[in-house]
C-alpha cells in the first residue's frame, strides 16, 4: 500500500529529474517516453488505490515524514487518499498520460523537448501533492508548484517577449490569489491549531468559533481559488496563458490545474457549509464569470482563445455549483469538462500543427475533409460542451442548472444564457475551422494533413470519454453521488428526481443549446460569414473583442498608479535616500583617509600603542576590581 | 644570608638587563644578557628548581644567545650603523616605560596574595621526577604541540633564511 | 628550607615587574631589531621568574611546566625571528625597524 502511494507520488518526480539532467543526452523520443511512462505509472497506482477506495476501503492516511512543529501546530508531510483525492488523481494522471503521449508527437520539432517533458512531469508531481496532501500546507506546496510549472510552460517559448509577459501575468495574478489563500491558511491555523483537513473538520463540529472569522477565512480561501481557477476579477491571466504550447493549455489550463480551486473548495466543503455568505459570493462570482467569459468568447478569433474563455466560463459554472453547496455536481462537471476540454484543446493543437502554427480561425476552414479524426473527436466534444443529449456535458451542465433553478432563479437564467452562448461560440469555432472552403495560403493548403497516430489516439480516447463520461452520474441513479457521499455532511444536492420539472429543464437547456447552434449555423455556415479584421469591429462587438477592457481597466486602476508611485519614489524618495546613503559613504571615506595615517607602518609607533594599550587595560581592570 | 644572596642576584639581574637595553654595542648587549640569564638561573636555584635552572642555561644562555651572537656576527653591525632615534622618541619611550612600570607595580600590589607568609609543607613538587610525570600526563598534548611547533619553526627558519634562487 | 620563607613573594613580584618594564623600555627605546629581540627575551624571562615564584608559593608543578612551554615558544620565536631578520638584512642592508614600513596603509 505504502509502496503504491510512494510510487504514485514520486514517479513523476523521478521522471522530472531524469529529464532535466539527462534529457538532452537521452534524445527526444526517449525523454518523451520516460515522461509519459512515469505519469502512466502514477495512473496505474491511482487505479489500484481507486479500486480499493471504491470497494469501500477505509480512507488512507499516509505519513511520509515530519516537517516542523511550531508551538502547538504540528505539520507533517502526510497524504490523505480519500474518495475525492483519488477521483481527482484518476483524471489528473489519466488525462496527464494521454497528453504526455500527445506531446511526444506534438513537440517533436522543438529543440527543448526534454525540458518540456521535465516541466510537465514536475507539474504532475505537484498536482499530485496538491490533491493528495492531507493538510493545507502540503496543498499549498502543490498549489505553488503547479503555479511555477504553469509559469515555466506558458513562457516555454521564451524567445518571444509576449509569451514571457503572459507567463509573468499568470504568475503575478496567481500571487494575488495565493496571498489570499495563505492568509486563509494562517487564520485557520491560528483558530484550530492544526492544518490537517480531517482535524479541522472534526473541530468545526465541536467548538464554537466566531462565524465572522470563519467567513473571512473562507473568503480568503475563495480568493485563492479565484486566482488559480481564473474567476473574476483575477480571470485575465488564463486567456493569455494560451501562449504556451497547446498540450500545456490542455493539461494545465483546462483539465487539471485550473480546477485546483474547485478541488480546494470541495476539500474544505465543511468550512464553506458553515459560511452561507461566502457561498453566496462564490455562486454570484461564478455566475458572473460564466456569462462574462462566455460573452467574450463569442467574438474571439484565435482558436485557443475561444477555448480559453470557454474554460473560464465553464469554471464559473462549476463555482456556481460550489456556491450552491452542490459539491458533487461541481466535481462531476470538472470531470466531464476535463474530458471534453482536453479533447478540444488537443484537437485545436492538431489543427494548429497541421497549419504550422496558424491560430487565427479566419485563416482556416474546410478542414473537415483533410482531418476527419480531429474533426469528429472535436465535434463530439463540442456537442458535449454545448450540452446536447446524450453527451457527457449535457448531464453535468444540466445538473448545475437544475441545482441553480431550485436555489435561485436569476442565477439559473444567467447560467442558462452562458450555456447558450457556449453552444454558439463553440459551433462558431467548428464552422469556421472545419466547414466551407480553406481560407489560408496556398502553401498551407498544400501541406494540410491528418495528424499522426500519437496525436489522434489520445483524441479518440478523450472523445470517447467526452461522449460517454456522463454515465458516472446519471440523474436518479448517480454512481458519483453515491461514491462521494461520505465526504459531504448533508444529503447530495444533485440527486434530483426525474419528475416533469426536471424533464422540462432538460428540454429548456437543450432548446437553448440548439438555438445557439442554430444562430451559429445561419451566420457562419449558411451565410458563410467570416469575422472582420480586428480594427473594423464596432459597438458592443468591440467591447467584447477587447474583453470588456478588463486589461485596460486593470492597467488604469492598478498598474498606472503603481508606476506613478514608483516614478515618484524613484525621482524624489530615492534621490534623497541615495544622497543620505552616499553621504555615509563619503563620510566613511573621508574618515578613513584620516584614519589611514595611524597605520603609518612604523613598528615603533605600533609598539607604543601596544604598551599604552596594556597600561590602559590594566588600569581599567584593577579599577573595576575595586 | 639568603636574603643578601637574593639582593645581590636581583641587582645583577636588573643591572645587566638595563645595560643590555641601553648599551650601544650590540655585542656588549648580548654579553650582558648572558650574565642576566645566568643570574636568573641563580634565582631558579634559590627556588630549589635545579632542573629548571639547568634547562634555562642550556636553552637561553646556550642556544638562544649563541643564535643571537651568530646573527650579530653574520651581520657585522657596528655601532655607527645605528642612527640614533630622535630625542622625542626616546623621551616618549622613557615616559611610557615608566608609566607601564607604575601601573604594573600598582596593579600587582593590589593583587598581592592575602597571606604573604609562606608555609613550607615539605611536599615534593619540583623534582625532575614530579615534573616529568606532570609534563607527560596532564600536559601531554601541549607537550606534543610544543614539539610540533619546534619542528615547524625549524623548517620555517631554514626556509626563510635560505638564499633565494634567481629565477 | 625555601627561599620564599626568607625573601617573601612580594619581592619576587616587584623584581619581575621591574624586569618586565626594563624589557618594555628596551623595546620602545631601541630600533635595532636584534636588541629588540633581546628585550623581548628579558620580558619573557620576567614572566618565567614570576611563574616559578608562584609555582613555589603554591607548591604546584604546573607553573614550572608552563616555564618549559614558554622556553619552547621562545626558542621557536627566536629561530624564526632571526631567520626573518637575516632575510631582511640580506635584502635592505640593515635591520633598523624604521626602514620596515611596508605595513603603511
Amino acid at each position: 500500500m505504502n509502496t503504491t502511494i510512494l510510487l504514485l507520488l514520486f514517479a513523476p518526480l523521478v521522471g522530472f529529474l531524469i529529464n532535466i539532467f539527462f534529457g538532452k543526452s537521452l534524445g527526444k523520443t526517449v525523454s518523451g517516453v520516460i515522461g509519459t511512462a512515469t505519469v502512466f505509472i502514477s495512473f496505474l497506482c491511482t487505479l489500484c488505490l481507486f479500486s480499493q477506495i471504491n470497494s469501500g476501503a477505509e480512507t488512507i492516511k499516509f505519513h511520509l515524514a515530519d516537517w516542523f512543529t511550531v508551538g502547538s501546530i504540528k505539520v507533517n508531510f502526510s497524504f490523505l487518499l480519500d474518495q475525492l483525492s483519488v477521483l481527482w488523481l484518476l483524471f489528473v494522471t489519466g488525462i496527464g498520460t494521454l497528453i504526455h503521449l500527445y506531446s511526444i508527437s506534438y513537440m517533436h520539432d522543438d529543440e527543448n523537448m526534454h525540458k518540456f517533458f521535465s516541466y510537465l512531469n514536475l507539474f504532475v508531481f505537484f498536482m499530485i501533492a496538491l490533491v493528495a496532501g492531507s493538510n493545507l500546507l502540503i496543498m499549498f506546496i502543490g498549489w505553488e508548484g503547479v503555479g511555477l510549472c504553469s509559469y515555466l510552460l506558458i513562457g516555454f517559448w521564451y524567445k518571444n517577449q509576449d509569451y514571457n509577459d503572459a507567463a509573468k501575468k499568470a504568475f503575478i495574478m496567481n500571487r494575488i490569489g495565493d496571498l489570499g489563500f495563505l492568509i486563509g491558511i494562517f487564520i485557520l491555523g491560528y483558530t484550530f491549531n492544526t492544518l490537517e483537513f480531517l482535524e479541522i473538520k472534526s473541530l468545526l463540529g465541536k467548538d464554537v468559533i466566531s462565524p465572522s472569522l470563519l467567513s473571512i477565512a473562507a473568503l480568503c480561501l475563495f480568493i485563492g481559488a479565484c486566482g488559480k481557477s481564473a474567476q473574476l476579477p483575477l480571470s485575465t491571466w488564463l486567456p493569455d496563458a494560451m501562449a504556451g504550447p497547446t498540450p500545456v493549455s490542455a493539461l494545465i489550463h483546462a483539465a487539471t490545474m485550473v480546477t485546483a480551486g474547485i478541488f480546494m473548495v470541495t476539500r474544505m466543503n465543511f468550512l464553506f457549509d458553515l459560511t452561507p455568505d461566502v457561498q453566496n459570493v462564490i455562486a454570484i462570482v461564478g455566475t458572473i464569470t460564466a456569462v462574462v467569459a462566455a460573452s467574450i468568447g463569442l467574438v474571439q478569433n484565435d482558436i485557443k482563445k475561444v477555448l480559453a474563455y470557454s474554460t473560464v466560463s465553464q469554471l464559473g459554472l462549476m463555482f456556481l455549483a460550489l456556491g450552491l453547496g452542490a459539491y458533487e455536481v461541481a466535481v462531476f462537471h470538472v470531470i466531464t469538462h476535463a474530458f471534453f476540454k482536453a479533447c478540444l484543446f488537443l484537437g485545436s493543437g492538431s489543427v494548429i500543427h497541421a497549419l504550422h502554427g496558424e491560430q487565427d480561425m479566419r485563416n482556416m476552414g474546410g478542414l473537415r475533409k483533410v482531418m476527419p479524426i480531429t474533426f469528429w473527436t472535436m465535434m463530439i466534444s463540442t456537442l458535449a460542451i454545448s450540452g446536447i443529449f446524450p453527451f457527457s456535458g449535457f448531464w453535468s451542465k444540466d445538473e448545475i442548472l437544475m441545482t441553480a433553478f431550485h436555489a435561485n432563479i436569476p442565477l439559473w437564467v444567467i447560467g442558462s444564457i452562458a450555456s447558450i452562448m457556449t453552444a454558439f461560440y463553440m459551433f462558431r469555432l467548428m464552422y469556421l475551422t472545419f466547414f466551407n472552403d480553406f481560407r489560408g495560403t496556398e502553401e498551407q493548403k498544400h501541406h494540410l494533413h491528418e495528424s499522426p497516430a500519437l496525436i489522434t489516439v489520445p483524441l479518440i480516447i478523450l472523445g470517447t470519454l467526452a461522449a460517454v463520461g456522463g454515465v458516472i452520474s446519471l440523474p436518479g441513479n448517480s454512481w458519483l453521488n453515491h461514491y462521494m457521499a461520505p465526504l459531504f455532511a448533508h444529503k447530495a444536492h444533485g440527486e434530483h428526481h426525474l419528475d416533469s420539472q426536471a424533464y422540462m429543464l432538460m428540454a429548456i437547456a437543450t432548446i437553448g443549446a440548439l438555438v445557439g447552434i442554430g444562430i451559429a449555423y445561419s451566420m457562419y455556415l449558411k451565410k458563410k460569414q467570416v469575422p472582420v479584421a480586428d480594427n473594423e469591429v464596432q459597438g458592443l462587438h468591440k467591447v467584447l473583442s477587447n474583453k470588456y477592457y478588463l486589461d485596460e481597466i486593470y492597467m488604469a486602476i492598478i498598474v498606472k498608479p503603481l508606476y506613478a508611485i514608483s516614478t515618484f519614489a524613484k525621482n524624489f524618495i530615492e534621490k534623497y535616500l541615495s544622497k543620505t546613503v552616499f553621504g555615509f559613504g563619503s563620510a566613511t571615506y573621508a574618515l578613513s583617509i584620516q584614519g589611514k595615517r595611524i597605520q603609518n607602518g612604523n613598528i615603533g609607533v605600533y609598539l607604543f600603542a601596544f604598551i599604552l594599550g596594556i597600561c590602559g587595560f590594566l588600569i581599567y581592570l584593577f579599577n573595576i576590581r575595586n | 644570608m639568603l636574603l643578601y644572596v637574593f639582593y645581590i642576584l636581583s641587582a645583577i639581574t636588573l643591572g645587566t638587563a638595563f645595560l643590555t637595553v641601553i648599551s650601544k654595542n650590540a655585542i656588549h648587549s648580548a654579553i650582558y644578557l648572558v650574565v642576566c640569564f645566568f643570574s636568573l638561573a641563580g634565582h631558579y636555584l634559590l627556588f630549589n628548581a635545579q632542573f629548571l635552572a639547568v634547562v634555562h642555561i642550556i636553552v637561553y644562555a646556550g642556544a638562544i644567545m649563541v643564535l643571537l651572537l651568530f646573527t650579530l656576527m653574520l651581520m657585522n653591525l657596528n655601532n655607527e650603523d645605528e642612527t640614533s632615534k630622535p630625542l622625542y622618541t626616546k623621551f616618549a619611550a622613557v615616559i611610557s616605560a615608566g608609566l607601564l612600570c607604575l601601573v604594573l607595580i600598582a596593579a600587582l600590589r593590589k593583587a598581592l596574595p592575602e597571606n604573604i607568609e609562606y608555609v613550607n609543607s615539605g611536599t615534593d613538587f619540583q623534582s625532575i621526577k614530579v615534573l616529568g610525570k606532570v609534563l607527560l600526563n596532564e600536559y601531554a598534548v601541549p607537550f606534543e604541540f610544543a614539539s610540533v611547533l619546534l619542528l615547524v619553526s625549524m623548517i620555517g627558519a631554514v626556509l626563510i633564511s635560505k638564499k633565494e634562487e634567481k629565477i | 628550607m625555601n627561599i620564599l620563607e626568607t625573601v617573601g613573594i612580594n619581592n619576587y613580584i616587584m623584581l619581575s615587574a621591574l624586569l618586565f618594564c626594563i624589557g618594555a623600555f628596551g623595546l620602545l627605546y631601541r630600533r635595532n631589531a636584534i636588541i629588540m629581540f633581546m628585550s623581548i627575551e628579558i620580558m619573557l624571562n620576567a614572566v618565567n621568574l614570576l611563574l616559578v615564584a608562584f609555582s613555589s608559593y603554591h607548591e604546584d608543578p604546573s607553573g614550572q611546566v608552563f616555564v618549559f612551554f614558554t622556553m619552547a615558544v621562545a626558542a621557536a620565536e627566536v629561530a624564526v625571528g632571526l631567520a626573518i631578520l637575516v632575510s631582511v638584512f640580506r635584502n635592505i642592508g640593515n635591520i633598523d625597524i624604521d626602514n620596515l614600513k611596508n605595513l603603511k596603509g
